[in-house]
């Protein structure tokens, strides 16, 4: 990734501010359809308006959001919604690993809420941000602009696609289904370059067929339990020819 | 208006969400993850997203679908080259969603 960011610029509270805005613009761009599909998929699959608004306010974490709406469609119940939602996202604490060490300095007034403000896409810029070697105090500001402006669009969108999503009264008619299908391909796709992701993928789509019939989607989670024993083991068994 | 349940779901989802996010960054560097668990949870995502697509691809209706009038596992292939080849998300969503639309028309 070719940095955007001018470091000899960004050396006051609000230059770092809304560098973090303009570094974060085209992942903000990418998550429009995604932001706008959410509303619209997730008051379709039975959820209400309050809580569609509620789970992009509250949760904030769009791939998890998708899962959730797809599990409420199938009828999956809280507990089963929740446990998916912490795999989906474990993700993060590894982003969290990873920034922490940049922000042992920052009290809990800020960790907090950039804590909850971290998302995929704030994660790859701000990591960015942090790695640059000018010793700027700061950074945080950088996280607090990309993060303010990732939310902010997502609660728009969250809001439009819900009165697209009403507007259309049958999605599945619409192909709108597919689109979180699409979505997760597109995310998925580009990283099938590697043997242990490939063994994960292949493990764990054979394991959620063979486990479809479980109940309340529980072949879900022990499909990808299988999908990463799977890749742990095809990368031991490179590490050590 | 929000059910009793919905506002447990969220709930739910937002508590292991930040759970999930939040003590890592507030321990900072005092905490070590084992190994074994850094490598397996990068496998988490790939793991999760083939376990959701492959049966929406494969039994969109609820039972096995190995069909070429199938268009959520036609156009899911053609999505995943796609994908594979320009790693451009939204013009994998665009040509995936118009691919989809087309065949289910066509057929």
């Amino acid at each position: 990734m070719v940095s955007t960011i001018d470091s000899t610029r960004t050396q006051t509270r609000s230059a770092e501010f809304w560098q973090g805005v303009k570094a974060t613009f085209p992942l903000v761009v990418g998550a429009i359809p995604f932001g706008i599909i959410f509303g619209a998929l997730a008051v379709n699959s039975g959820l209400s308006v309050a809580a569609t608004a509620a789970m992009s306010a509250f949760v904030f974490a769009g791939s998890s959001q998708f899962v959730a709406a797809g599990l409420v469609a199938g009828g999956a119940g809280a507990f089963i919604i929740i446990l998916t939602t912490f795999v989906v996202n474990l993700r993060h604490s590894l982003y969290s690993v990873t920034l922490a060490p940049h922000m042992k300095h920052l009290p809990q007034r800020w960790l907090v809420p950039l804590a909850f403000w971290l998302t995929d896409e704030s994660f790859l810029v701000v990591e960015q941000r942090y790695r640059q070697p000018d010793d700027s105090p700061y950074k945080h500001w950088f996280f607090l602009g990309s993060a303010i402006f990732m939310y902010t669009n997502w609660q728009l969108c969250t809001w439009i696609g819900i009165f697209a999503g009403q507007a259309l009264p049958d999605p599945a008619s619409w192909g709108l289904d597919f689109a979180l299908v699409v979505t997760f391909i597109g995310m998925l796709a580009p990283g099938l370059r590697s043997r242990p992701v490939i063994a994960c993928v292949l493990v764990a789509g054979a394991a959620a067929l063979l486990l479809a019939g479980l109940p309340n989607k529980l072949g879900l989670i022990v499909a990808t339990l299988a999908g990463v024993a799977a890749g742990m083991l095809a990368e031991r068994g490179r590490a050590t020819p | 208006m929000m059910t009793a349940q919905e506002a447990l779901l969220v709930a739910g989802m937002a508590a292991v969400t930040f759970l999930v996010r939040w003590p890592v960054l507030a321990l900072v560097s005092r905490v070590n993850l084992p190994g074994p668990v850094l490598d397996g949870m990068k496998f988490i995502p790939a793991a999760v997203l083939t376990a959701i697509i492959v049966p929406a691809m494969l039994m969109p209706t609820g039972s096995l679908e190995v069909s070429i009038t199938n268009a959520y596992l036609v156009a899911g292939v053609a999505s995943g080259v796609i994908a594979f080849r320009t790693r451009n998300l939204l013009l994998t969503i665009v040509l995936g969603m118009g691919i989809f639309l087309f065949w289910r028309w066509f057929w």
